[in-house]
């Protein structure tokens, strides 16, 4: 006797239930509290950021708890609660050339004004398991200079001194800049839309593609200008007072790329630009972001089209954001039976009518071997 | 008879390089105008830009519709450049692999542009896909097969087919003969010849072999360095140079 | 681009979270800005039957490809008085099915029902009901891949292009390729209509089984593509035409069973393996009309293999 599978609501419960406890884990040992995934776990909440589109260690850090370390689940989590945010407005462009910074360093010049500061960085580390982190955490302080709050001037700004860089077309209106997250995206898309969704696309795909570039997929002959990390205000206008606030401090990477020249017989040779700007401490996303921007401008510097994915315009900015990927991937494994029967019957009916073809032929076969 | 193209003052130019300056000329209906000039003469740049394949510069491409009415094509929009694309024109490109669908039947090519103006019997389509097959001299058999099974030779004739059979008024032809072995060549313009002649096409044919002129064309430009050096009939030009570069190119072809 | 980044409180943002974690939500979850320009976007849809209108789809707190797109035009259309029914494969109680509906009690307090002719809003994945649609219901579609021509041509630029210059060729030519390699049109979901004589539609994956319903409904469809940023409809009474060949007309294609429960011979089943010998039943796929033709008295030939 078949009864028709009923429960769903009873299963969902009993799964949420399931899937807190796991979270949760063993309750011995103590829960984690946010301020130590903020604080020890700080390069992840920045990613949850970034990719969250939302500026907020705690909340990210809450996404993380909750996610059970899922990143992906976390920035998923950030971006929902995101979207229930309403839109105060936009601030002044931020300004990166007074940022503070914990480290700047420029692979083009050995030594640059204000100083190169290599800052906390795994770049020299050997990468050996450090078995005492298994016991303390301890550390001992490090050596601490005075306080620098002077601003370093852009190293790509003083190539620019020289006019071998070409300059960036400055956008008169801030307002004329759309939100990605508040319009469509269409195609083709300007640059300062490609940008958005760039800095908030999956850090390992646009690593992917900006791999890809150097590998010959469109290769830009990409050097580092500068990268760099620290502390940025965040000012904006406030009509009623009639002058800009700063409303708070981010801490964000920028990363510009000094990219192969370019000229004609009429325009002398100049270096074009790649540029990256994320969220928190992230110097890989930054620099793929940079070289996949670059990639990206080809049209616009009146490069060839060479097929390459990183150019593709409509291929990268349709499948870097990871939330949409994730849910379009996983989705198939929602229930699909319908359509699988209306195949079903329509594979049965096309190879019944093939059987009985070759039933004739091979009746016809017969007949003939018979004979 | 009046001409059924006429273009005039057509320019086109690559930042300082000239693409193709100042070109003028009248196509009648039912005739074949060849173009000659060697790589990197205007030729292709030329034809490009009349098809719409590329923006011109300037001048006009005046084409004359079923209703008799004269249209300037390069100032249309591209809704209608592109209707008149897929019924009174046609593009034959050198590299089939640029003109067909690599992954559709023989069948479905050349059923391709009868079914985008509207034929939608599925009987008929096959039978007139069948019929073509058999004009341009390739087994019916085949009509399921991919071009991608066929020979270079064959891939041109179904190119051609696939053109046709909408019977187009116009057809441009970019170095139709141009990645063939030379005793394939001969049977494709043999064939081309026949169809141009049944069917009444006016076709204007972009080439650097002067056989292929000289087998084809009624009226014949010669292009150096984007401008149209001289014209005539073919036979005429061919046999009587008259401008010192068609003189070498025609000797030196002889040579050959 | 920096001034776009959105910043939260740095504060006591945790507070702030919960305070909208809990009932503190809008009606219908979404705020009455973005319900308003949903709402333009599925007006200039229904003024435009078929045409894929863009709109600035939202994140929501279910994941893409759940029905984001469904979700966030129900939410446009929802008032306090209406009677939701959401399905999922035709079934009001599959997981998806109850998970949506549970989102909009617990965020627009509306009546549910899981009966097609008391309902006023009908979310749906893959399915339209069995039960004819009547004037004043609204159904909403939920769309994985909104394009048609997709699969055809990837480019998003091209594909618009097709449409704004009515380019179908292609679509008959996979037509064509079908019948020349199977005997028949190979599509048995999401198969493409023109609506209204002009523009070439997905009418989502729901079975072609289930084409015929949408043409001159009395009910308004609504499609909604969440991922994709895509929002098309249907007004009533409209012309709805499931692409064919005059020689090989569109079939609506169904099993050739009746349902084991109801013995329905005119709705869409769900085949269902009993066992490991593989012995097969067949049940009505949409679980509200087969429990009104048993309450009806009906009765199928419950649980004899077939």
């Amino acid at each position: 006797m078949y009864v028709a599978v009923k429960g769903g609501e009873k299963a969902i419960d009993n799964a949420h239930r399931w899937l807190a406890e796991l979270r949760r884990g063993d309750q011995a040992v103590a829960e984690l509290e946010l301020d130590q995934i903020a604080e020890q776990l700080s390069l992840s909440v920045a990613r949850v950021m970034a990719e969250g589109s939302l500026f907020d260690p705690r909340l990210a850090a809450l996404a993380i708890k909750q996610a059970r370390g899922d990143l992906i689940e976390a920035i998923f989590l950030v971006r929902a609660f995101r979207t229930t945010l309403p839109r105060f407005g936009g601030t002044s462009p931020v300004n990166t050339g007074a940022m503070i910074c914990s480290r700047r360093i420029s692979a083009t010049f050995k030594d640059i004004p204000g100083g190169q500061i290599l800052g906390p960085t795994f770049d020299y580390t050997h990468r050996l398991l450090d078995f005492d982190l298994a016991e303390t955490g301890q550390v001992p302080a490090a050596e601490q200079g005075a306080d620098d709050a002077t601003a370093k001037p852009h190293v790509l700004g003083l190539i620019g001194r020289e006019g071998l860089m070409q300059a960036e077309h400055a956008t008169s209106n801030d307002d004329a800049i759309p939100d990605l997250t508040r319009e469509p995206l269409t195609y083709p898309a300007d640059r300062a839309v490609r940008l958005q969704a760039l800095a908030r696309g999956d850090e390992g795909f646009i690593l992917g593609l900006g791999y890809s570039t150097q590998r010959g997929y469109a290769r830009n002959h990409a050097f580092v200008g500068e990268l760099r990390i620290g502390l940025v205000e965040v000012e904006m206008d406030i009509p009623e007072l009639g002058f800009a606030i700063t409303i708070g401090e981010i801490e964000i990477t920028e990363c510009e790329t000094v990219n192969q020249f370019q000229g004609s017989k009429t325009e002398p040779a100049q270096f074009t630009r790649g540029y990256g700007l994320v969220f928190g401490q992230q110097e890989r996303k930054s620099i793929a972001m940079a070289l996949v921007d670059r990639a990206l401008r080809w049209r616009e510097l009146g490069e060839d089209y060479v097929g390459a994915p990183a150019q593709n315009e409509e291929f990268v900015l349709s499948h870097c954001d990871n939330i949409q990927a994730t849910g379009f991937v996983e989705h198939i494994k929602l229930p699909h039976y319908v359509d699988f029967q209306s195949e079903l019957e329509l594979i049965r009916r096309i190879r019944g009518e093939a059987g009985i073809q070759a039933d004739l032929e091979n009746g016809h076969d017969m007949k003939g071997a018979a004979e | 008879m009046t001409d059924i193209l006429r273009v005039n003052g057509l320019s086109k130019s690559y930042g300082n390089q000239i693409g193709c300056a100042d070109v003028c000329f009248d196509v009648y209906p039912g005739e074949v105008l060849g173009i000659v000039g060697e790589s990197g003469s205007g030729k292709t740049t030329l034809l490009r830009c009349l098809a719409g394949h590329l923006e011109a510069d300037g001048g006009s491409v005046e084409f004359v519709l079923r209703d008799g009415v004269r249209r300037d094509t390069l100032t249309m929009d591209e809704a209608e450049r592109r209707q008149l694309g897929r019924t009174d024109w046609a593009f034959v490109h050198q590299n089939p692999r640029d003109g067909l669908r690599m992954a559709i039947s023989a069948g479905g090519n050349i059923g391709e542009r009868l079914m985008a103006i509207g034929d939608r019997h599925y009987g008929n389509i096959r039978a007139t896909a069948t019929s073509w097959l058999e004009r341009v001299e390739i087994d019916p058999a085949r009509i399921d097969d991919r071009p991608s099974t066929f020979s270079g030779g064959m891939q041109q004739r179904l190119q051609i087919a696939r053109n046709l059979v909408t019977a187009p008024r116009l057809v441009f032809m970019d170095e139709p003969t141009g990645g063939l072995d030379v005793s394939v060549q001969a049977r494709l313009l043999d064939l081309l010849r026949g169809l141009v002649a049944e069917l009444g096409i006016a076709v204007i044919i972009v080439t650097h072999d002067l056989a292929v002129v000289r087998m084809l064309a009624d009226r014949m430009m010669v292009m150096r360095r984007g401008k149209v050096v001289e014209s005539g009939l073919a036979d005429q030009v061919l046999d009587d140079p008259s401008h010192e570069y068609t003189q070498l190119l025609v000797s030196s072809a002889l040579q050959v | 681009m920096n001034q776009i980044m959105q910043t939260a409180e740095t504060g006591p943002s945790t507070d702030s979270a919960k305070a909208a974690g809990g009932e503190a939500y809008n009606f219908a979850y979404l705020d009455e800005q973005t319900k308003r320009m949903i709402r333009r976007a599925l007006l200039k849809a229904l003024a435009i039957p078929g045409y894929q209108v863009p709109f600035a789809s939202r994140e929501m707190p279910m994941p893409y490809g759940w029905g984001t797109g469904g979700v966030q035009v129900t939410a446009a259309c929802l008032l306090p008085d209406d009677c939701l029914k959401v399905i999922d494969q035709g079934a009001d109680d599959t997981t998806n099915a109850v998970s949506i509906r549970r989102f909009f009690q617990r965020t627009a307090g509306v009546q549910t029902t899981e009966v097609t002719g008391e309902a006023t809003l009908i979310q749906t994945r893959h399915r339209i009901p069995e039960t004819e649609l009547v004037a004043g219901q609204i159904l909403v579609y939920q769309v994985p891949i909104p394009e048609p021509l997709r699969f055809l041509e990837p480019r998003e630029t091209e594909t618009r292009k097709m449409h704004a210059l009515e380019e179908y060729g292609l679509m008959h030519v996979k037509l064509y390729e079908d019948i020349s390699q199977h005997g028949h049109i190979a599509t048995a979901y999401s198969y493409p209509v023109k609506v209204e004589g002009r523009y070439v539609m997905d009418p989502s994956p729901i079975p072609k089984f289930d084409n015929p319903k949408m043409h001159g409904s009395s009910a308004i469809q609504l499609f909604g593509a969440g991922r994709e940023q895509r929002i098309y409809a249907i007004p009533p009474y409209t012309r709805v035409h499931s692409l064919d060949f005059d020689d090989y007309p569109f079939e609506p294609m169904r099993a050739d069973q009746t349902c084991a429960l109801c013995g329905a011979e005119d709705s869409y089943l769900d085949e269902v393996i009993m066992d490991d010998e593989g012995t097969r039943m067949f049940v009505c796929s949409d679980t509200d009309y087969c429990g009104g033709r048993l309450e009806a008295g009906h009765e199928g030939q419950q649980g004899d293999a077939t």
